[in-house]
């Protein structure tokens, strides 16, 4: 019976997912879609700067539906990782760290993130 | 680096199918999962259907009942029954906890009975700890003094510094936190894991201690300590009702108060 054959017992296939483990990931998610983000918003920059054809090859990708959907997908990782960074602080102070209050607050989070988002592109909009 | 899939050893497939005895009317399934060092197969999922008006209301009484009636090779550890030995961890229904404590009705459907999570296993529902001990043994899990104790008696703590451990003497070991840890998952060679940093944190809260600076200096490491990302599935999961998050993130801010 050697022990270098043991399988190794199934973890992410079965693991059911949780609020906080949820919110961990969307964490790490909106991370990388905020670096992410940052390359368009460098491609804005030099295509403003640059101006005429390059400027118009990026107001025709940003004026499309998945440019839009990808602007709003990153002002939503924006507002999101912005205020679960707070809830981060809080727990580095030892706050907020019953299950209870950390799936309020985590509640919380997704809520101000979201009702962020439609200020911002409803500001965006009508200005 | 983090690995997201199974290896192809322990990929999990179909195994046997126990049918409900005749005329049983109150039948639930039960899905466990099984494996045995003694053949090359890969692990695999045996289905049993029993009769709930003939078993107990743990799943531990289930599993119990299986390997008394239905299949005696059918593996697990179990001892006291009443949720203070930790032996019967497992992830039952998605989550870990105590198969003694887990009663059955909970389980909306099929009841699925895996081992602790991310784990080698020796056998079935039985996985081996012996990493973890290793690490419960690395964070000196005892009473380190310098001072000698009083020639009289006992070194007293008052009752305000005992009720500094209430919360974190309750833990039995069972590893359930530990293996719920994705972060452990991914690092747990090198991060301790929820179960042993409460551990830790144990021994650093306690007032006659007199080890503290050696102790943190030990967790203070990018991994041991620091992989902790609060994502909560420890305290969730502690059947004891316990707070690793919590311990950890205490530790966190000793490292930082020693700062000054």
């Amino acid at each position: 019976m050697a022990a270098d054959n043991r399988p190794l017992s199934p973890h992410l296939q079965i693991y059911r997912p949780q609020w906080t483990s949820f919110l961990s990931i969307l964490h790490r998610g909106t991370g990388i879609v905020l670096s992410i983000g940052i390359i368009y918003i460098a491609w804005w920059l030099t295509a403003a700067a640059t101006g005429g054809d390059y400027y118009e090859t990026f107001e025709w990708f940003a004026g499309s539906i998945i440019g839009n959907l990808f602007f709003m997908g990153f002002t939503f990782s924006l507002f999101y990782h912005l205020a679960n960074g707070i809830r981060h602080l809080a727990w580095d102070t030892g706050r907020n760290l019953e299950l209870e209050d950390a799936y309020k607050s985590g509640l919380l989070v997704v809520a101000s993130s979201g009702v962020l988002t439609a200020i911002a592109w409803i500001l965006a909009l009508v200005a | 680096m983090a690995e997201f899939t199974l290896p192809k050893n322990s990929k999990v497939g179909t195994g046997k199918k126990h049918p409900a005895p005749a005329g049983a009317k109150n039948v639930k399934t039960f899905r466990v999962y099984r494996w045995s060092p003694d053949d090359d197969k890969n692990p695999a999922i045996d289905t049993f259907e029993i009769d709930m008006d003939d078993c107990g209301p743990m799943v531990l009484d289930a599993l119990i009942k299986i390997k008394n009636e239905v299949d005696s090779t059918v593996t697990f550890r179990r001892s006291c029954r009443e949720g203070i030995c930790g032996s019967c961890a497992m992830n039952i229904d998605g989550t870990n906890t105590l198969a003694c404590l887990k009663p059955i009705e909970d389980v909306k459907g099929d009841v699925k009975v895996y081992p602790l999570p991310h784990m080698p296993v020796i056998k079935d529902l039985v996985p081996d700890v012996s990493q973890i001990y290793a690490q419960l043994a690395s964070i000196e899990p005892w009473l380190k003094t310098v001072t000698p104790p009083p020639p009289d008696g006992e070194r007293l703590q008052s009752p305000d510094e005992r009720a500094k451990l209430d919360g974190l003497w309750e833990c039995i070991l069972c590893f359930c936190c530990s293996t719920s840890c994705p972060s452990y998952w991914w690092n747990g060679d090198r991060y301790l894991g929820p179960a042993i940093l409460l551990q830790a944190y144990r021994w650093l809260a306690d007032s006659r201690d007199e080890a503290k600076g050696e102790r943190l200096d030990a967790l203070e490491d990018p991994f041991r300590l620091y992989r902790c990302h609060t994502i909560m599935n420890c305290t969730k999961t502690c059947p004891k009702g316990l707070n690793p998050a919590k311990a950890i993130a205490e530790v966190k801010k000793m490292m930082v108060e020693r700062q000054g």
